[in-house]
């Protein structure tokens, strides 16, 4: 029986590195806080998870069938999954940066980036496990 | 490895801030530097920042297979301004500055809004700090990856 390394891994993989994308999206954000006409944007984890790992999803891009055809302008709200935020504050300059929505986002995904990173660490240890066969 | 984008994006925002800071300290230094001529008085400065999206606009959109997830890079300092606020007119005739007819003007620094614009940006410095040491919290738990 032949053993796949990346079945072994599993979705695990794809959440650390999806894991490590939002925390730049967040970071730039946080970056941004005082940036007039800067919209928010956050990553639809669970739609992007799915495409990473080949499944269908709901970011399926628009058919382009000639050079003229504006993509990006049809489904501005899900270009590379990336979405924006609904303000709940918004500020006069068009900036709808909420610092303490982003900071939580950020602690919490943080957290998530930790959890994914010890359930792929123990795929890995058992894998080591099975190698040595101590 | 967009870990190490997170210090590029921190960063540009720090350094963004710390010019705020600066724009800041040198208002409320001159706010009582006074001259005699309209045109010579010391104006309010003020940094504009925009979101760097140079990357953004090049890179063709739907391509997950590039792993490109990233919303920017960051925010760009485009320039300082001059505040257009009109200067302060105080008749001050015993003033050594002041013109023929007994002004004096003042700079147009406003020090409630300089005092708010400083806590602001030195917040806003600490949350880039802040997000650039989780970064490399996570990026020094990877390199651990598979080690007993």
């Amino acid at each position: 029986m032949a053993i796949s390394i990346d079945k072994q891994l599993g979705i695990h993989q794809y959440a650390l590195q999806l894991r490590s994308e939002r925390a730049g999206i967040l970071a730039n954000n946080l970056a941004n806080a005082d940036t007039p006409g800067y919209k928010a944007r956050d990553m639809d984890f669970g739609e992007v998870l799915k495409s990473q790992m080949g499944e269908s999803t709901s970011l399926i891009p628009v058919q382009t069938t000639s050079a003229g055809h504006q993509q990006t302008l049809l489904q501005a709200d899900t270009v590379n999954g990336l979405k924006y935020r609904l303000p709940s504050q918004p500020s006069i300059d068009g900036n709808t940066v909420d610092s303490e929505k982003e900071k939580s986002e950020f602690a919490q995904n943080t957290m998530e980036y930790q959890a994914a990173f010890e359930f792929l660490n123990g795929k890995i240890k058992s894998l080591l496990t099975a190698i040595k066969g101590e | 490895m967009s870990l190490m984008n997170i210090f590029d994006i921190a960063g540009s925002g720090m350094s963004a801030q710390s010019v705020r800071l600066n724009a800041t300290s040198s208002n409320i230094a001159n706010a009582e530097s006074v001259s005699s001529n309209v045109n010579e008085t010391y104006r309010a400065r003020h940094p504009v920042f925009a979101a760097q999206l140079q990357s953004e606009m090049q890179k063709s959109p739907f391509d997950f297979s590039a792993n490109e997830l990233s919303a920017g890079t960051g925010v760009n300092v485009l320039g300082v301004v001059e505040s257009d606020a009109p200067l302060q007119l105080r008749y001050e005739p015993n003033h050594p500055q002041a013109d023929e007819k007994g002004y004096v003007s003042y700079p147009n620094v406003n020090i409630v809004e300089e005092m708010a614009n400083m806590i602001s940006a030195s917040r806003a410095f600490q949350t880039n700090a802040d997000v650039m040491n989780s970064a490399k919290q996570m990026m020094q738990q990877a390199l651990t990856l598979g080690r007993a």
